[in-house]
């Protein structure tokens, strides 16, 4: 394993930033793992954290390939980590908003060029990625659809779901995009949490990656194969979002069947206690996304059911 | 007339409104309609004392008016009611959003409603403070797509400056693009700082918004000589951005015309009062932009100057 710092930006302030990248094997350049880019993003930087520990003891086994390498950085952002802020310290700007980044530019600007630089010619991309909004996630990994690559490749994570994005005019600033544009064949991969970390999620998405290296030979050794795959485009996820405001009960989990007519959630009254609205699935399904806030706005999408 | 665009409903008790001020007097068949737009980050300010200028004095004169104009001073009410530039609760920029959707988040449901209601007007005026950290002059954004259409209306609206600017796909998700895409002409406006008024500016574009109405034939009261704007067309612009960290303190005024090579400020180091960086302007021009915050990291942006198109 090789420790070298990816990017550093000084503050007046504080101590330097130092992102850092551990690099396992040597050679030819083959997938570069990213964890959090957001200070919240703590079971991101805590799945990154276990695949520097698993890589460091399987490099020792010679279990990577012969010139292939691996880097992981696991936290580009300790800055607000350190703060308990999610976006930059200063001006609230988000890293992964500023893809490709600008040496020139800004700060979180330079901050992107600067890793970037230091990452875009790998061969495939893992960014451990995170949702705008409060909830759990089933575990699974997405790709943007850039019309440039197949996307067979979902499969080799062994989780149940592998989805296709249609990009957002926002999406084009974003890491795991330009990879793309760049040649790299790159994958978003959503463990269940973002700001706490849960044990078997963690394993989940450590073990999903290790697959995945396998399958692209860059790791040789025994894995489990993990669960078919389904790929489908993100827009089949049904939203459910809800009428009322309130305290949100919810009656499911991520994970759980759920039929056509089965209960979802309750709203209460906030000051009188009493259901003002029950959300039941319009469809067949399996809980994919669950909000975790206890109070809902009207129009918060509450769950994301997968179909069948 | 005060009317609501969108109404939802928060968690304990209360609903998020968007209000509009509807001004309207000798409304004919043909009659134009106007949108004054504001408020969409919640830390920028200066619209709020346009807008109150023009509600103010628009009520108060309707005699000179023919036709609408809606004045929206807030379509982002509970940033601006907690110092917050998004949108609270919603982790993303709110002029990131639109066109929105009738079935998305509270904060697409609201942002759907607001371009259902505002399309269709004549003009749009979106106008925007720099943030906490920059100090702009007066100016319109337009882009390289939409000069064409906007441009004659941005010599109207008495600003000191009109930048045309490259199309970004990521700007394709603001409130002017969705509506200039739809054929509602749309005109984004900078000035001040984040967190302030500037009495000064929000009186100068005041001004250019009645001048404005008179040239669309819905004001035929007095109005003022507006200025004319410098252009940025075929004049580069000069990004000076802090290497160092530390203080930044500037030592030439705001909208000044510089010479390549100028001191436009000191970046000192606070500990030791050590200068770490002499801030010097890559090029002849007007200083359109100052840095208004003084702790700058490395890439701080320091100032913009418009090249003087000399070369």
């Amino acid at each position: 394993m090789v420790k070298n710092i990816v990017y550093s930006i000084k503050s007046p302030y504080r101590q330097s930033m130092d992102v850092i990248g551990y690099t396992f094997g040597s050679g030819e350049l083959s997938c570069c793992i990213v964890g959090a880019l957001r200070g919240n993003e703590i079971q991101q930087m805590a799945i990154c954290a276990q695949l520097v520990d698993a890589l460091k003891h399987l490099e020792e086994k010679g279990s990577i390939a012969k010139d292939k390498s691996i880097m992981v950085i696991p936290c580009a952002n300790y800055y607000s980590m350190n703060i308990g802020k999610r976006f930059w310290t200063m001006d609230n700007t988000d890293i992964n908003r500023m893809f490709p980044g600008y040496d020139l530019g800004e700060t979180t600007q330079r901050i992107a060029d600067g890793l970037f630089k230091s990452i875009k010619d790998y061969a495939f991309g893992i960014q451990m990625a995170s949702f705008y909004q409060k909830g759990d996630f089933f575990p699974h990994v997405k790709v943007m659809d850039t019309k440039q690559e197949s996307y067979e490749s979902l499969s080799d994570f062994g989780l149940p779901y592998g989805l296709i994005r249609e990009p957002s005019p926002y999406d084009t600033v974003t890491l795991n995009y330009n990879w793309q544009l760049w040649g790299c064949q790159a994958f978003s991969l959503f463990a269940t949490y973002t700001d706490h970390i849960g044990g078997q999620s963690t394993q989940t998405a450590v073990n999903a990656t290790l697959r995945f290296l396998v399958a692209k030979e860059v790791l040789v050794c025994a894995l489990h194969p993990g669960s078919h795959t389904r790929i489908l485009s993100e827009d089949k996820i049904c939203r459910v979002s809800v009428n009322k405001a309130g305290i949100l009960k919810k009656r499911v989990s991520v994970g759980d069947e759920v039929k056509a007519g089965g209960l979802l959630c309750e709203i209460i009254h906030p000051l009188e206690g009493n259901v003002i609205d029950q959300i039941v699935s319009q469809i067949d399904g399996t809980v994919f996304f669950a909000f975790s806030g206890q109070l809902v706005m009207e129009h918060t999408d509450v769950f994301n059911m997968m179909p069948g | 007339m005060i009317k609501s665009v969108s109404v939802a409903a928060l968690p304990v008790t209360e609903n998020l409104i968007i209000q509009k001020n509807r001004i309207e007097n000798d409304l004919k068949p043909d009659c134009k309609r106007v949108c004054i737009v504001t408020g969409t980050h919640g830390d920028e300010l200066e619209g709020q004392y346009v807008c109150a200028q023009l509600a103010k004095f628009l009520s108060d004169n309707k005699q000179y008016l023919t036709g609408v104009v809606d004045i929206y001073p807030a379509i982002n009410p509970l940033g601006i009611d907690s110092v917050t530039r998004g949108f609270p609760m919603f982790d993303l920029d709110m002029n990131r959003i639109f066109p929105g959707s009738p079935n998305g988040s509270l904060a697409e449901s609201v942002a759907y409603d607001i371009v259902h209601d505002i399309e269709g007007a004549d003009i749009c005026i979106d106008i925007h403070s720099s943030n906490i950290f920059l100090r702009e002059i007066p100016q319109v954004r337009l882009s390289e797509q939409t000069e064409a259409m906007l441009f004659p209306y941005a010599l109207m609206l008495n600003v000191d400056f009109v930048w045309i600017h490259t199309a970004a796909t990521v700007l394709e998700s603001t409130l002017a693009h969705t509506l200039n895409m739809r054929g509602t002409k749309t005109l984004v406006v900078e000035m001040g700082v984040g967190m302030r008024i500037t009495e000064s500016y929000c009186t100068q574009l005041f001004n250019g918004i009645l001048n404005l109405l008179r040239e669309l034939g819905m004001w035929s009261g007095d109005t003022v000589q507006v200025r004319d704007p410098v252009v940025s067309k075929d004049r580069g612009v000069g990004f000076l951005n802090s290497d160092a960290a530390g203080i930044f303190i500037p030592c030439i005024a705001h909208g000044s015309y510089v010479k390549t090579g100028e001191l436009i400020g000191k970046v000192l180091d606070p500990i030791t009062g050590n200068m770490v960086e002499l801030a010097v302007s890559p090029c002849d021009g007007l200083l359109f932009t100052l840095r208004e915050y003084p702790v700058v990291f490395g890439g701080s942006l320091l100032a913009r100057i418009l090249g003087d198109g000399n070369g």
